[in-house]
């Protein structure tokens, strides 16, 4: 391990070489707003929001794909790195529908997030927006590609399960767009609700069904906890409210497989008005409810024990 | 009358879109009618360039150049002067300047002014035949080559100042040393043929008339850099380029300069064509290599340089049409002959496409640091129809609009950067005092959005932006901030873009707004159109006193909203017209004022 010295924002600070520039600011509680940036991903260097000025180097560099070099120089808050970082903004606000009030990302949302921390408002830019079929029609995940901004972190985590590969970008321009092979709805694309990519979505354009109504981010308490419905040991998130359990999301796309539909929809059982706390035994073709001890074998254990120490 | 001649037909896109194989078909026929088919031969050549004029033909050893001959002309050319030894005058070249017909093909300014380096074999070789190119000193690039080390020949490229001309003019023997120098026993190259800037197609012309020159220098550079492998990554709009690259490089395979252990050398070399899908972006390198893995054609991000990690995560090295053609010369002539073209640090000749208002549209090649006027007024023969100049695009959607007073500025990539354009891959996209500056960077600027991968924010959102804007202005809905919006959006997705689309797909406005401020201003303040394009900005009337009620304009306006009693002034109805200008075309006594 070679440790480099580099300068940000005036401040020395030392940064692993082979490190980015990005992951030294963050070591280092400098803040950079990144929308497409994420750690389990390779770096697609796409929002363009983590741009950075360094010495020497043309243009501004986005800080998630350069890497340190010894005796840096990076400024990250001055008056042209900020124009260009709200400039940006402005043009994704510009092309994003602002019914924030009841979209159910608010509190969670990045954008959002960087709007306010950089003043952006939508008024700089007026002209057409997307106006974009909402894709409504599976049961689990709600797309409204008009609140995309195209940072491609669905596609790179959903590409990142073996022969998933649902989502692709597609069209040019103006008209791009996140889309299924020959751009159907979801339910007609080869896709299984993992729900990695919502895990994933900085923005309110991939949302969790089912968790849609029921609450907003900053009233949900959030539990990490491994599944247990199989052996396969995914990692989810309960999101509960006043001490109810409102869903089960995908925690993060770098933990192996993703999250079945068994483990996250299989919270709901837990409010079943005829689930049962007893076991059954299937006796002679008929489910019969038996104690706990006779369900585990557990019914004569002292007789047992006794009998071997004899 | 008794010796040999060859009439070299073009059978470029060009002229063979304006009939040409229908004149190779006649004169084969009219030959034999005249019994002259054992001492004529009829050879069908790639582009000579001087596309305004075509269908053109060159009738050899005389060098007689004839211009936009017609099937019907075959006879006449046949007996007159095959049989009879008598030019045919009349499709002789007019030169507009000077009046006078030029009786060759090198007496005429077109062709005189130009040095011809790239293009030498261009319309003057059979392009489907090895031969024609073998006895053109054809792979003596490659002999040359073979009998010195690796190493000698990237230094013969960087000695002889090459620069990759494909628009961002990077040193060629540099590039090549990179990838060279990178570890890993399979590397790569790649012939970027994915010309897609409008206005340009200099590449097509290298491609379609002198494949083999393009094959020659990718074998020199794979032999350099040490590749075993390559690809011709053509565009598919370009299906006669694609269709000669395949003839040509199968006659190389046969004739043992493509495959296993190359003229005994002991080198190796498969090439392998690759057709585009449509996409401007791919002509970026990145994007290029994702297209021929098969994935979608998207720029990546560098490091990883394609010299590093390139085509399938393996060190590549990607040239341009035209730089690869330059090589065998380079070889063949040496790099001190090479460095007796061009300035101090931008050598050799350069092929541009002259195309828009210019009297001679075609491909022309010159010495790097040749003036724009000398190119456009001397070669280019002036504007059309006696005009006035007003601008020239440089480099296409990447580039600028330059206006009169930089005409005398020599080209090369440093000074073309520096006034705020770029060599690019070499458009010379011409306007006269009929064109809106503010419509043209609204149309250069639609192309790069539209063509813009989408995948970075400031190039998919901000040239969207910025379209907005131009088209409001064009419209006359402009406020004078608006300046200000499209210098700040322009700086800002020229410095954040992720590739060289978006790096400079802000030019045309930033050129525009330098040298023609003044135009965007009459949109914004007036209300008016300088050059009568912005049909929102015009306003026809008809002036009383000239008017003599003939009623050609009210029986020729499609909308019929010009009235009036005969023998006594009409009028427009201002709300119904569309501004077609029909009527201002159509009146005989000037009467109809457009404002």
């Amino acid at each position: 391990m070679e440790w480099l010295t580099l300068t940000i924002d005036g401040r020395e600070v030392s940064a692993l070489k082979g490190s980015t520039v990005l992951e030294a600011c963050r070591v280092n509680n400098i803040p950079i707003p990144t929308l497409c940036y994420d750690k389990a991903l390779t770096p697609a260097g796409a929002c363009r929001l983590c741009i950075v000025q360094i010495e020497g180097m043309r243009n501004l560099p986005p800080s998630c794909v350069t890497q340190v070099t010894q005796g840096m120089k990076v400024e990250t808050q001055n008056e042209k790195v900020r124009n260009a970082r709200k400039t940006i903004l402005e043009l994704l606000v510009a092309n994003h529908p602002l019914d924030c009030m009841t979209c159910q990302k608010l509190g969670d949302c990045s954008l959002a997030e960087y709007a306010y921390e950089y003043g952006v408002k939508g008024q700089e830019y007026k002209g057409e927006k997307r106006q974009l079929p909402i894709d409504d029609d599976n049961p689990y995940i709600l797309r409204d590609l008009n609140k995309c901004i195209l940072c491609g972190k669905c596609i790179a985590t959903c590409e990142a399960v073996t022969e998933r590969n649902v989502i692709g970008f597609a069209y040019r321009g103006f008209q791009a767009k996140v889309s299924t092979f020959m751009d159907t709805d979801l339910k007609d694309s080869s896709c299984v609700y993992c729900n990695r990519c919502v895990a994933i979505c900085p923005v309110g354009a991939l949302m969790d069904k089912n968790m849609i109504g029921k609450g907003r981010a900053w009233e949900l308490k959030k539990e990490e906890v491994t599944c247990t419905f199989c052996d396969s040991g995914c990692e989810f998130v309960i999101n509960s409210k006043n001490g109810k359990v409102l869903g089960v999301t995908a925690k993060s796309a770098s933990n192996g497989r993703p999250l079945c539909l068994k483990g996250r929809i299989g919270s709901d059982f837990r409010y079943n008005s005829e689930r049962t706390d007893k076991p059954f035994i299937n006796r002679d073709g008929e489910f019969v409810q038996v104690t706990w001890s006779e369900f585990l074998g557990l019914g004569n254990i002292v007789e047992k024990i006794n009998s071997l120490t004899k | 009358m008794a010796e040999n001649q060859r009439i070299l037909v073009c059978a470029g896109t060009g002229c063979a879109s304006s009939g040409a194989h229908k004149i190779i078909d006649v004169l084969q026929e009219e030959i034999i009618r005249q019994g002259i088919q054992d001492r004529v031969s009829v050879v069908s050549t790639g582009c000579h360039g001087f596309c305004e004029q075509g269908p053109t033909l060159i009738i050899e050893p005389q060098q007689t150049l004839y211009t936009q001959v017609k099937p019907e002309d075959v006879p006449e050319i046949v007996a007159q002067d095959l049989v009879g030894g008598k030019l045919v005058e009349r499709l002789l070249y007019i030169d507009p300047l000077t009046k006078k017909p030029a009786t060759t093909f090198a007496n005429s300014n077109f062709f005189a002014k130009q040095v011809r380096v790239v293009l030498q074999n261009c319309g003057f070789i059979d392009p489907e035949k090895i031969q024609d190119y073998v006895d053109n000193a054809g792979y003596k690039g490659l002999t040359n080559a073979l009998k010195m080390s690796p190493d000698e020949v990237v230094e013969e490229v960087k000695k002889a100042g090459l620069r990759g001309r494909g628009g961002a003019g990077f040193p060629t023997g540099l590039k090549w040393s990179f990838c060279r120098n990178s570890p890993g026993n399979k590397k790569y190259i790649i012939c970027n043929a994915d010309e897609g800037d409008p206005g340009a197609f200099m590449d097509r012309g290298v491609l379609e008339g002198d494949p083999h020159s393009v094959i020659e220098g990718m074998l020199i550079g794979a032999y350099a850099i040490g590749a075993d492998e390559g690809y011709v990554y053509c565009r598919a709009e370009y299906p006669l380029a694609i269709k000669h690259m395949e003839i040509a490089i199968a006659q190389a395979e046969q004739a043992g300069y493509l495959g296993e252990n190359i003229m005994n050398s002991g080198f190796n070399f498969r090439l392998k064509i690759r057709a585009g899908a449509g996409a401007f972006v791919c002509g970026e390198e990145t994007a290029l290599m994702a297209s021929i893995e098969g994935r979608r054609g998207m720029p990546n991000v560098r490091p990883p340089f394609p010299a590093q990690s390139g085509l399938w995560g393996k060190p590549t090295n990607i040239n341009n049409v035209e730089t690869w053609s330059s090589i065998p010369h380079i070889l063949k002539n040496g790099a001190e002959w090479y460095t007796q073209y061009g300035t101090e640090k931008s050598k050799g000749t350069k092929i541009f496409a002259l195309t828009g208002k210019i009297n001679n549209t075609g491909l022309v090649e010159v010495p790097m640091g040749t003036t724009l006027r000398d190119i456009l007024f001397d070669i280019g023969g002036g504007i059309q129809n006696g005009k006035a100049f007003k601008a020239v695009q440089i480099g296409g959607p990447s580039g600028g609009c330059l206006p009169d007073e930089m005409l005398d500025l020599q080209v090369d990539y440093d000074t073309l950067t520096k006034a705020g354009a770029m060599v690019g891959s070499g458009g010379l996209v011409v306007m006269d005092e009929t064109t809106c500056m503010v419509d043209i960077a609204r149309f250069f600027l639609d192309f790069s959005q539209k063509e813009s991968c989408g995948k970075c924010t400031p190039c998919r959102e901000g040239n969207k932006r910025m379209w907005d804007i131009l088209d409001r202005i064009t419209k006359g809905e402009g406020k004078l901030e608006d300046l200000d919006t499209l210098e700040n959006l322009a700086l800002v997705i020229k410095e954040t873009s992720l590739c060289g689309l978006g790096q400079n797909s802000p030019n045309p406005v930033l050129a525009t707004l330098k040298y023609f401020r003044s135009e965007f201003e009459a949109h914004i303040v007036d209300h008016k159109c300088p050059a009568h394009v912005c049909t929102a900005l015009l306003t026809y009337s008809i002036d009383a006193e000239k008017c003599k009620g003939c009623g050609l304009c009210a029986k020729n306006c499609p909308v019929g909203c010009i009235t009036g009693e005969k023998k006594a002034p009409h009028q427009i109805d201002e709300a119904a017209c569309i501004k077609c200008g029909t009527c201002l075309e159509k009146c005989k006594f000037d009467a109809v004022i457009r404002l």
